[in-house]
């Protein structure tokens, strides 16, 4: 008789499984793909300048030795703009920031920098996109944060926004810097 | 006859069409069983850009990309492993149209076939149990026979 009970029961209890399932999945963002490359050292790399612009450009080794941002950005990228100020008030805060330009002709980049502020401590132009693809990148604008030892601990696809700033970026910039 | 031969070419050219996806002629590589080779991979890894496609089919400027670090790879004399090794570490399983077997994936590969087996189970049991069911007894056939003579009756 139990038993039966049970059997009767089983429907609405697999209904609510599903439910509670694809509930979850609905809140999932499908364009928030898993990174291969969390926990790892950032991949090796030597990029110039953006032509016109003072600096020495990036390579994979400026990204050892400190706590620092890698935002990969383009001049032609609307969301890029969107983030733009928040990067700018980081930078203020002295979180270190580096840029890869992807795919960006360099007189568009620099203007681009000129005009709303140049927020990186060193910039690198990625012109085939290469490096950005090294990095996993597959849309700009994406954020990196890279610890002491120079490996990604956090990667965010797309543009930054002051609640993620303020709830995941900073805290864990902050518990790096320990 | 004029028009079994236009839809016999009209077909062939679909199908050239369709193996070709769009992977632009300039982008092929020179030797034919190296660009053979390149297509069966880009059939199996997946834009991220548009994340239904492969990147054989799609236009995306990545897809594009990532067509030319394959060849590139292939022509460097890389075995087929080695180039979707090469994409993985950077994009991860997900990169893949056809998921590894792997602990995490068994669900996924092995779900559909335990459902199947555990319903043709259940509707066996239960058809079992209904062949089981005791005959009537003697009793029970003349209750039976009366309830139909009754139905009749009036």
């Amino acid at each position: 008789m139990a038993l039966r009970r049970i059997l009767y029961l089983l429907p609405v209890l697999i209904f609510i499984g599903v439910g509670i399932g694809l509930a979850v999945g609905l809140t999932r963002d499908p364009g928030t793909l898993p990174s291969a490359l969390i926990d790892r050292p950032v991949p090796t790399f030597e990029l110039p300048a953006i032509e016109g612009m003072p600096g020495e450009g990036l390579r994979s080794t400026d990204l050892e030795g400190e706590v620092s941002l890698v935002n990969v950005f383009a001049s032609w990228c609307v969301p890029c703009r969107a983030e733009h100020p928040l990067l700018m008030g980081l930078a203020e805060r002295g979180v270190v920031i580096n840029g890869i330009d992807y795919k960006d002709p360099a007189e568009q980049a620099a203007r681009w920098l000129e005009d709303l502020g140049n927020p990186f401590a060193r910039t690198g132009a990625d012109r085939d996109g290469r490096v950005a693809i090294d990095f996993g990148v597959y849309g700009v604008p994406e954020t990196f944060v890279i610890d002491k030892a120079g490996r990604i601990r956090f990667r965010h696809p797309g543009p930054l926004t002051p609640d993620l700033v303020n709830t995941e970026i900073r805290p864990l910039l902050a518990e790096l810097a320990k | 006859m004029i028009w079994r031969s236009a839809l016999a070419t009209l077909l062939l050219a679909l199908a050239l069409a369709a193996a070709a996806g769009a992977v632009e002629p300039q982008e092929q590589l020179a030797d034919p069983a190296l660009e053979a080779r390149a297509r069966e991979i880009g059939q199996e890894l997946r834009c991220l850009v548009c994340q239904n496609q492969s990147i054989d089919d799609s236009d995306a400027d990545l897809a594009r990309d990532l067509r030319r670090i394959v060849r590139e790879r292939l022509t460097a004399g890389d075995t087929d492993d080695q180039v979707m090794a090469f994409v993985t570490a950077r994009y991860g399983d997900y990169v893949l149209l056809r998921p590894p077997l792997r602990a995490g994936t068994l669900a996924l590969w092995f779900g559909p076939v335990v459902l199947l087996v555990a319903g043709i189970a259940a509707i066996m049991l239960r058809r079992r149990r209904r062949v089981a069911a005791e005959p009537f007894s003697a009793e029970e056939d003349r209750r039976l026979a009366q309830l139909l003579d009754h139905e009749k009756a009036p």
